[in-house]
């Protein structure tokens, strides 16, 4: 804890920290390149949806003895690839709905399944059921979507700026993407669980992105008044201040998850947790991840081409080439040191504003009595 | 908005820690309390967890519209079945066509089934027909004179009422049925009605020869003579013909309790053109419970033009009903051109049936009338050693949380540790309690939405404890620290939770069905984060930081300042801490 402790000052003060701006490329590439990943899985395998979406067949059965997780095994052997829901209805008979199927195909899945159970292929009766996800819910849920992109890239571009909505977007599309084609791999059905879990990491993507980007504004605030950092750097010592934080609540709401993917799904073999679960574990990961490694670069990048930040990055450069020059001259007249020196602790900006006033009253707390 | 209000008690949890404190658990203690007291301690779950009653519907058959019974009718009516039956979108309802000519309709348990099975049982079709003529509800010819008439008034249910709503004055805006059924109570007593052609018909109307009956084909006039509405099947009956009339056709029709029936014009105003219904309890004349609708635009001009139209006729011509699924549940009088674009029912509704009828014409009627074939109960989805490697999945995930966070944070682990069981003991018993109060029904993805809110709540007072602990590596002792930090981890936590309520309130209000009750979940898991940080985290800290073991960072406390390094006050680089510039 002393050494994490003392990591996180550092990080506060800028003395160590990743140089996340610098090295955007390399993450931008990488990002790139897992979201084309993504689509091409998308495009080539496609999504396996459930019979919330797509309808399917639906088998009664009579009275049987046969327990719902052993139909619901003997139903998916009959038909492979698509996932079978048994329910047990009032009087010992069961309903078995398996996605996917057409008339034709649900035909032999019956007499299967009446071979299992051991009871009389007639007795089965089959049906044919539309999606409980209709259309209806399905429209106006991306009216929902819609609406709600319109207005929070209205807010984010009032309670920060325009930039900053745009790259929350762009994370957040990503982040998107990146768990549905997650999802195409796989080969996981689609239910309306998966549903709920993408929309949960849309939530929590934006939170995240929020967050940063608070830390983010509240470091840049200044940043035209002073000529020690340009943008980049603010943005880059902004990350590293605020990485304990972004970790700590990372390993906190990804270690529920993972438990209930690895443990519920993986280990005790609870079949219906691993859809859900793994969307939302990969979407946190990637919401966490898009944050810090995509979004604040972005912001960064749209920020470099304004032109009053590219007057700051001029004036920076040239402050310190005339600093470089008085270290220079420093090394041959060591009294001339201290102006330069003064100059730049008055006009300490950004990550730590608050260290303005402190000149006199610093003291070690703790110390007091 | 949250934000307002929050921001406004901040400054009083920081006078009164304790206080808020006190008041938390209070508040704890009451919704534990209120668990107990309504006798549901678990929350209602979803069918996927807990299973339900399932319904079959059949779509019947539509009289003179042979290919009604399609697929596009079928999904259409599933549609309006699953947000009847799942208002809100938190009770976890499932509606599926079954075949080419069925509906599934599955409620998770300990959901009313009588009310589930009227609400999507009803057809709901909703009509504005003018009175052509009316009468007492059965069988004519009787030779009942006038007096029977007055007699009608009193027995109709609504005929109580009429004295406390003759002194209404006719405003515009004022619904149409409250006005009209009052003077029509009213005219209804031969003493009360003094136009001499008002109490004329009254007198002429149960006899046939249909009076004003000029306008009215003699088929129908016999079959209004053959009418009978004073028997339970017998209305039924009737109902089930009016209701499958055409729009268009000049009809016969019962009054809902079987007292009085009609020879009605052709539809005015239809059903579609209402655009929202509610149930509202009117205080104002005693009505009790009403059904207030407005209407479209277009519909609202159609009423208006209808309305003018019979405000010109003589009694009963002036009357329209408001026909639901063939039966007339109101039939008010019209004195003037009614612009108001809304309109009542008025009449024996209790809060349960006004909410109903309300909810139903919002949805719209259905297209198709249907019989419920079959009603059965069923199991849980997932069986149950799904739900138990669920919990106990969650449950090492949670352990994994507590052991980082007290490896993390030590001492101020206790404070994240108890703010984590605060918001879990207010969630918990909050969406008990919503159970019985909204049909909230939790299902699985709620629940790992749950556990996703577990890290957004630990987010907010994570972001509090590195701004703590900022402040203190800056050289500031823990009071201070506590205090400075706050406003800069508030602005953050209430900027952020707003991203999340804003994305739970666009989608309540935009969506239906499960993406509904998404919404809902979220909404109040964010509502509950911003409450226990502004009104538990926040108070608690403050109140821990006047404690030595805190305030004197104790090696275990998570805040040592030497372990969190703490700056020196004389900072390195400077050579000469004398020319610090105060900026």
């Amino acid at each position: 804890m002393s050494k994490l402790g003392n990591l996180g000052a550092r990080l506060y003060r800028g003395e160590v920290g990743y140089d996340f701006i610098g090295k955007r490329k390399i993450w931008y590439g990488i990002s790139i390149l897992i979201t084309i990943t993504a689509i091409v899985g998308l495009a080539v395998r496609g999504l396996n949806m459930g019979i919330e979406f797509s309808g399917g067949a639906v088998f009664t059965t009579p009275k049987t003895s046969v327990s719902t997780t052993e139909a619901q095994h003997h139903a998916e052997s009959a038909a492979p690839g698509h996932q079978a829901m048994v329910q047990q209805l009032g009087g010992g008979a069961l309903r078995i709905q398996i996605s996917g199927l057409d008339t034709k195909q649900s035909l032999p899945v019956q007499e299967e399944i009446a071979k299992d159970l051991k009871v009389p292929v007639k007795d089965v009766n089959t049906q044919l059921v539309g999606p409980s996800w209709g259309e209806q819910i399905a429209d106006k849920a991306w009216l929902g979507l819609g609406i709600f992109m319109v207005l929070v890239v209205l807010y984010l571009a009032i309670a920060f700026e325009w930039r900053m909505a745009v790259a929350a977007l762009v994370a957040l599309v990503h982040d998107l993407t990146i768990t549905v084609g997650v999802y195409a791999l796989v080969g996981f059905e689609v239910t309306p669980g998966t549903v709920i879990g993408l929309l949960t990491i849309l939530g929590y993507s934006l939170y995240d992105t929020v967050v940063v980007f608070d830390s983010l504004k509240e470091a840049s605030k200044d940043i035209t008044k002073q000529t020690r950092f340009t943008y980049s750097e603010v943005a880059n010592r902004s990350i590293n201040g605020t990485l304990v934080r972004s970790i700590n609540t990372t390993v906190v709401a990804l270690l529920p998850v993972a438990g209930l993917l690895f443990v519920g799904g993986g280990v005790l073999g609870a079949g219906m947790l691993n859809d859900i679960s793994l969307a939302l574990f990969v979407g946190l990961a990637a919401g966490a991840y898009s944050s810090i490694f995509i979004a604040t670069p972005l912001v960064a990048d749209l920020k470099n081409g304004e032109p009053q930040m590219k007057a700051l990055a001029k004036r920076v450069a040239a402050k310190r080439a005339s600093a470089a020059a008085k270290e220079a001259a420093r090394q041959a007249d060591p009294d001339a040191a201290e102006d330069g020196d003064d100059d730049a602790g008055a006009a300490v900006v950004g990550p730590q504003p608050t260290a303005r006033n402190r000149g006199g009253r610093g003291r070690p707390s703790g110390r007091r009595r | 908005m949250a934000a307002a209000k929050k921001g406004r008690r901040a400054p009083a949890s920081q006078g009164h820690p304790g206080r808020t404190l006190i008041l938390v658990l209070i508040a704890m203690a009451a919704l534990v309390g209120g668990m107990f007291y309504s006798g549901t301690l678990t929350p209602r779950l979803g069918i996927d967890l807990a299973g339900g009653t399932s319904f079959t519907l059949a779509a019947q058959n539509q009289p003179g519209r042979p290919n009604a019974i399609n697929e596009t009718n079928m999904n259409t009516a599933a549609g309006i079945m699953e947000r009847r039956v799942n208002g809100l979108g938190v009770t976890e309802s499932e509606v599926q066509t079954q075949g080419s000519n069925h509906i599934i309709v599955n409620i998770p348990k300990g959901t009313d089934a009588k009310q589930a099975r009227q609400q999507v049982g009803t057809t709901a079709q909703l009509a504005f027909r003018p009175v052509l003529t009316t009468g007492p509800g059965a069988k004519a010819p009787e030779p009942t004179p006038s007096p029977s008439q007055s007699g009608k008034g009193g027995e109709k249910s609504t005929g109580g009422k009429s004295g406390a709503q003759q002194s209404a004055s006719p405003t515009p805006s004022a619904s149409a049925t409250t006005q009209g059924r009052a003077v029509t109570d009213a005219l209804k007593k031969p003493s009360a009605s003094p136009s001499g052609s008002a109490s004329d018909k009254p007198s002429a109307q149960p006899t046939p020869p249909v009076p004003g009956g000029a306008d009215i084909p003699p088929a129908l006039q016999k079959q209004y003579a053959a009418l009978d509405c004073s028997s339970k099947k017998s209305l039924a009956q009737a109902n089930e013909q009016a209701a499958g009339a055409k729009p268009g056709d000049p009809v016969v029709a019962c009054k809902d309790d079987g007292t009085q029936k009609y020879v009605l014009g052709p539809v005015g105003v239809e059903g579609t053109d209402v655009k929202d219904a509610k149930a509202v309890f009117d205080s104002q004349q005693g009505q009790g419970w009403i059904v207030q609708m407005d209407f479209t635009s277009d519909g609202g001009k159609k009423f208006a033009d209808v309305t003018g139209k019979l405000a010109t006729k003589a009694q009963p011509q002036n009357q329209f009903a408001i026909v639901l699924d063939g039966a007339v549940v109101s039939d008010p009088r019209v004195s003037e051109r009614l612009n108001g674009g809304n309109a009542t029912i008025s009449g024996g509704f209790t809060q349960q049936s006004a909410e109903d009828l309300g909810n139903m014409l919002s949805y719209g009627a259905l297209p198709l009338s249907f019989k419920i074939d079959d009603e059965t109960t069923v199991t849980a989805a997932l069986g149950g050693e799904q739900l138990r490697a669920g919990l106990i999945a969650g449950a090492i995930g949670l352990a994994l949380v507590v052991i980082y966070l007290v490896a993390y944070y030590r001492g101020l682990a206790l404070v994240a540790l108890a703010s984590l069981g605060v918001s879990a003991v207010l969630t918990y018993t909050i969406m008990t309690l919503l159970g019985p109060a909204i049909g909230f029904a939790l299902n699985l993805p709620a629940v790992c939405g749950a556990i996703v809110a577990i890290g957004i709540t630990a987010d907010s007072f994570i972001v509090y404890f590195e701004r703590i602990r900022d402040e203190i590596r800056e050289g500031r002792t823990l009071r201070p620290a506590v205090e400075r930090g706050w406003p800069r981890a508030r602005r953050t936590i209430l900027v952020s939770d707003f991203v999340s309520f804003l994305a739970a309130a666009v989608l309540f209000i935009v969506t239906v069905g499960k993406v509904q009750g998404f919404a809902f979940t979220l909404g109040l898991t964010t509502l509950l984060d911003v409450v226990v940080v502004f009104l538990f985290t926040k108070p608690l800290m403050t109140l821990l930081a006047r404690r030595t073991f805190f305030h004197d960072g104790h090696p275990w406390s998570g805040l040592d300042p030497r372990r969190l390094g703490a700056r020196p006050p004389l900072r390195r680089r400077r050579t000469a801490p004398t020319q610090t510039k105060e900026a």
